[in-house]
């Protein structure tokens, strides 16, 4: 059914098609689906966010976040079916988000890979964890409320014991993060939440851990600084990129300014995002859709919803219209023809 | 008052009762499998596709099909059309069947069954959520379904007097019967709106809920058909001729005005393009529309509605049609990206087999033992001289003339 129309990336220990994950664009939706005068006002992200800035230039594959997010969250090893027959859980080995695996570094790979953060025949990297949108669909779309929006951080927290696992989340999610764990009997929904979730966790186990820079928290004002100072720079120009956290007390890796995207990734994108990206490859080819809008989708179906179910008065009018009629009708009718 | 229904009584079992029975049992085995070793154990449901066909066919399909109750409750209490009320009480019970069983399979794909009552507390509620609108909704309709389904069962116990002073109140269930089924049926259409471009452009537009409802609507005119044809030949029974083709051609009617605003909406959105690129979706798109074209040129000539095998058959088409257009929109028109594919497993498909089957095992059971089907025309008028119905056919306004 899905047929692949782009680039492809690859779960790193992957190889050919095992790890194979296709990113498909559909014309420009946006565009269409958006207009007509029912759309919901975009949400504004708290002022004091925060959120993760992950640059692919800087990641060098090494994989140490995963490995401590894991740590962090407490989550099984996981070992595609491949690799079983030699490695016997001890190594950890996701090539994609899923119940047991929050955040995975994938590879994008093209033609010989001769250069790193080259579209064509080159290859780069890409963390996938939440994004931790600002109009999260995810926190739209649950019928429960188990996946809240924390009005201080905007840090998307899913609650399990809410969480009926009608995987609607799963469904909407535009970039594919939340995972339901099939195996299980008592499956639950699973996805970063930015290691809220640990106690004792002073923030993010994986930018924590980053030998490199590339996965970095901080307020997202203060990521959208960095990220705006890191394009602005020529390319070759030395840069001290923070580690860790910005204003933390690591010591910066200093290394030249790489060629960027024109822009980082998770601006104003689909309503925009708590948890940014830089790249030298195209930011579709890592997985992310660039032809979408810069409002959330949530603000469609809500303001459908909203607009024929404000305060109910729509559904009251026509139901006064229907019982009227059924009523008249019914009089007109003997009491057996009622059934 | 009774006889005007009557059961049909006879031998219930059957070959093909027996087949479906086995088929209900086959999906126990899986649903046995499903809930001791989880979802992924049966289904080749993932992250992908975290919806199969247990939501798309079971769910959406199925409360379609389930719309039969809705349309003719449409029909002969809020437009009055009396002569279509022979339909009514076959059309209530496979209404019962559809969203009850509907609302099972809903129950056995949720991830977290054990929590499902979440729905009902008020301080989860996400009044944003067009899932939780439209999952309390099919609830209170399955309600609504059975008091409007209960006169049968007070008729066979003979509690009359229940059932007069239910009536009273009929009107109100009656009302909220076809107030319910607008409302969720476009939701299972709006629900697909926050999928944004994970879902092809040739079924994403803001219309969806439009669309979902209209087909809603042909959908119910179709299963009305289909029922009372496979009745009066599975039953050897008269057919209501008359009343079917004239429902035949409403149908037609429906299905014509949706299908030139489903290809204005197509065309206006500049999507139109995509229904030629070759893909599977592309197939899908024209399978999906020609078999509704074809399906209303068939009886557009007016003397071919009132001839049951073609009226079967564009019925058939037209089920088909919606049937397609709502696994598009659900499974086929989606791609989330990374390489995800989905096609049912056996275990899926028997378990969708084996929900359809119970539920035309119950039907058959209902009508044979309960007074469901409507006695023929000609053996109830000897009975009871009923003038109004008797003219009122020809003039659509069957009973109008008697005053109550
Ligand atoms: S990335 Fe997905 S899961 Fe994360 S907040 Fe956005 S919609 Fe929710
Ligand atoms: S799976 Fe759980 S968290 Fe996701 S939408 Fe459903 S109830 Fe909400
Ligand atoms: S923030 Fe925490 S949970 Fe999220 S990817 Fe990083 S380590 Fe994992």
């Amino acid at each position: 059914m899905a047929i692949n129309r782009r680039a492809f990336l690859k779960g790193m220990a992957a190889d050919g098609a095992a790890g194979a994950a296709a990113v498909v664009t559909i014309g420009a939706t946006g565009e269409a689906v958006a207009g007509g005068g029912f759309q919901r006002t975009p949400f504004e992200m708290p002022a004091d966010a925060v959120g993760l800035l992950y640059d692919s230039t800087l990641c060098i594959g090494c994989r140490a976040c995963q490995a401590a997010c894991k740590e962090a969250n407490g989550m099984a090893a996981e070992v595609p079916t491949p690799y079983q027959d030699w490695n016997e859980g001890l190594w950890d080995s996701p090539t994609d988000l899923s119940g047991d695996t929050l955040t995975v570094i994938q590879v994008y790979q093209d033609g010989n890979m001769a250069v790193k953060d080259r579209a064509e025949d080159g290859y780069a990297f890409m963390k996938r964890q939440c994004m931790h949108c600002t109009d999260a669909s995810c926190v739209s779309v649950c019928p429960v409320t188990a996946m809240t929006k924390d009005p201080v951080t905007g840090v998307v927290i899913h609650h399990e014991d809410r969480c009926i696992g009608c995987r609607y989340c799963v469904l909407s999610c535009p970039f594919g993060v939340p995972r339901y764990q099939y195996d299980d009997p008592f499956g639950a929904i699973t996805k970063c939440q930015l290691c809220t979730n640990v106690p004792d966790q002073e923030y993010s186990a994986c930018a924590m851990v980053c030998p490199t820079g590339a996965t970095l928290y901080g307020r997202v004002d203060d990521l959208k600084a960095e990220a705006r100072l890191r394009l602005a720079k020529d390319p070759g120009a030395e840069h001290a990129y923070p580690r860790g956290r910005i204003g933390g007390d690591n010591e910066p890796n200093v290394a030249p300014i790489p060629v960027y995207q024109d822009d980082f990734y998770g601006d104003n994108i689909l309503g925009g995002t708590q948890c940014l990206t830089l790249a030298g490859v195209p930011y579709d080819r890592l997985g992310l859709p660039l032809e979408a809008p810069d409002f959330s989708y949530a603000t469609l179906t809500e303001g459908i919803q909203h607009t024929l179910y404000r305060y109910m008065i729509l559904p009251a009018v026509v139901l006064g219209g229907l019982v009227t009629l059924a009523w008249r009708n019914s009089r007109r009718h003997k009491p057996e023809d009622w059934d | 008052m009774t006889a005007r229904h009557a059961p049909l009584g006879g031998r219930f079992i059957s070959l093909p009762v027996v087949i479906m029975a086995l088929f209900a049992m086959v999906a126990g085995f899986y649903l046995y499998h499903r809930f001791v070793y989880g979802l992924g154990s049966v289904t080749n449901l993932s992250d992908g596709y975290p919806w199969g066909i247990w939501i798309a066919i079971d769910l959406v399909v199925g409360t379609a099909l389930g719309c039969a109750g809705y349309v003719m409750a449409l029909m002969v209490y809020i437009l009055n059309k009396g002569e279509y009320h022979p339909l009514v009480r076959p059309a209530i019970l496979a209404s019962l069947f559809g969203y009850g069983l509907g609302g099972i399979a809903v129950m056995i794909d949720l991830g977290r069954y054990w929590q499902g009552y979440n729905m009902m507390l008020p301080w989860l509620t996400n009044v944003n959520s067009v899932m939780l609108e439209t999952a309390l909704c099919i609830a209170a309709y399955i309600t609504v379904l059975m008091i409007e389904f209960s006169p049968v069962f007070l008729e066979r116990l003979g509690m009359t007097r229940v059932r007069e002073k239910l009536n009273r109140f009929l009107f109100i269930i009656i009302a909220l019967g076809v107030l319910l089924p607008t409302m969720h049926q476009s939701s299972m259409g709006t629900i697909l709106v926050v999928l944004g471009h994970q879902l092809s452009p040739l079924w994403q537009t803001p219309l969806l809920p439009l669309f979902f409802l209209i087909s809603a609507l042909f959908m119910g005119f179709a299963i009305v058909i289909f029922e009372a044809v496979m009745s009066s030949v599975g039953f050897r029974r008269p057919l209501e001729g008359e009343v079917l083709g004239k429902l035949t051609g409403i149908m037609a009617w429906v299905m014509l005005g949706y299908l030139v605003l489903r290809f204005l909406d197509v065309v206006y959105r500049g999507s139109f393009g995509l229904a030629f690129d070759g893909s599977t979706q592309a197939i899908m798109f024209w399978l999906e529309n020609l078999t509704a074209v074809i399906a209303v040129a068939l009886v557009l000539p007016k003397a071919n509605r009132f001839k049951p095998h073609l009226m079967f058959v564009c019925a058939c088409m037209i089920l088909v049609s919606g049937t397609i257009y709502r696994v598009n929109c659900y499974l086929v028109g989606y791609d989330p990206g990374d390489g995800f594919l989905y096609f049912p497993t056996v275990g899926e498909i028997m378990v969708t087999l084996g929900i359809f089957s119970l539920e035309i095992l119950l039907y058959i059971a209902f009508v044979k033992n309960l007074p469901i089907l409507h006695t023929p025309q000609s053996a109830y008028e000897e009975e009871h001289p009923h003038p109004a119905e008797a003219s009122g056919s020809a003039t659509g306004s069957a009973g109008t003339a008697r005053p109550a």
